[in-house]
């Protein structure tokens, strides 16, 4: 009883990974119809996981810099792989078919996924849109390497000044640690249906 | 001609009711726009008061669910010391078309600033180590308690918090 009680206790303060973790696998739909996992990445050097929707100002900010990054590191190892997250009753822009149309509008180089039944971005941790998940591949499994914002300044790509994500991309191809690994960005609450 | 008559008598009384409706809150009519550094005292004031500062944008869906419930809230409780500060996070150039239209709109009583400040990496963690970064979010405080919520807030819920303040 103690024990059952415990179990449940941690799991309900589960707060997703830290850099450092173990990165959760996932097998989740593509704006193309296949399914896409993290497996399927196991011969690139590491996948730049974004939680994105799209309906969120903030996304729609990022979105040319998403392309840019996928077009920039895809080739050198690094593919991004947006994440949709949010319920698509509580917010109608983020269906399935409303990605399609999306990806097809801004011709999206990289997969567009959707987190359907909702686990995996609490697996993640994500809280908002646009999270960053960079991951390292360790060769049997990925690791988290960096978590946050995609730069400083989602208002001006012209304006930036730290461009924390490629620099924790360029960080891990020269060998070292991304630093800072962790940053914070103002983004939408992920949307899911109240109890 | 009575027709006439008629519609030149209701064309001047709706545009009296424009030029009432628009001297009804001549308050919002300059918006403060800071930067960080600027509005942080905001979260800081150390005096009678209770203070709920809310974190939102008018394009943020339950931002704007919960804003009538700040409002109610000011209006039940400024007589005790309440004040509610709505900080948008709008883009400054959205100002004019959107942040004061939905003021205007919405009546707001309680006062507004936005808040211009894009390296949100450097400022979150100043307003709360706990925030994430998702709208919306609210800190309250007074010169004895201080609590910060990444949440949609029901009003029930602000008044269960509020209440004991002041």
């Amino acid at each position: 009883m103690l024990a059952v009680l415990a179990l449940f206790t941690t799991s309900s303060f589960a707060e997703g990974v830290g850099v450092g973790d173990r990165a959760p696998d996932f097998n989740l739909l593509n704006v193309d119809g296949n399914y896409v996992s993290l497996g399927d990445f196991d011969n690139a050097r590491g996948v730049v996981v974004i939680f994105s929707c799209n309906h969120c100002p903030y996304v729609v900010a990022y979105e040319d810099r998403m392309i840019e990054l996928h077009n920039e590191y895809a080739p050198q190892g690094f593919p991004v792989v947006a994440i949709n997250p949010n319920d698509s009753i509580v917010v109608p822009a983020d269906s399935y078919t409303k990605m399609i149309e999306r990806a097809e509008e801004k011709n999206f180089p990289f997969d567009y996924l959707l987190d359907a039944d909702q686990t995996i971005f609490p697996q993640y941790g994500a809280t908002r849109t646009p999270h960053v998940y960079l991951l390292e591949n360790k060769g049997d499994h990925f690791e988290v390497a960096y978590i946050g914002a995609i730069d400083d300044n989602y208002r001006d790509a012209a304006a930036v000044e730290e461009r924390y994500l490629a620099n924790a991309i360029e960080a891990l191809m020269a060998g070292n640690r991304p630093d800072p690994e962790f940053t914070r960005a103002i983004g939408c609450t992920i949307k899911v249906q109240e109890d | 001609m009575k027709t006439l008559a008629t519609a030149i008598a209701i064309l001047l009384s709706i545009s009296y009711l424009i030029v009432e409706a628009s001297n009804a809150d001549t308050n919002h009519d300059e918006i403060a726009i800071m930067d960080f550094d600027t509005f942080a005292p905001m979260l800081e004031q150390d005096d009678s008061h209770t203070y709920v500062v809310n974190f939102w944008a008018t394009w943020c869906a339950p931002c704007v669910r919960e804003i009538p419930y700040f409002e109610k809230l000011y209006a039940n409780y400024k007589e005790e010391g309440l004040r509610v500060i709505l900080v948008s996070l709008d883009n400054p150039d959205h100002l004019e078309s959107r942040v004061i239209p939905f003021i205007e709109n919405h009546n707001l009583q309680s006062e507004v600033i936005l808040l211009d400040d894009v390296n949100a990496n450097r400022w979150i963690p100043l307003v709360s180590e706990e925030w994430s970064g998702a709208i919306p979010a609210t800190v309250i405080y007074n010169n004895s308690f201080r609590a910060f919520y990444e949440k949609e807030f029901k009003y029930d819920e602000l008044e269960e918090i509020v209440l004991p303040l002041l």
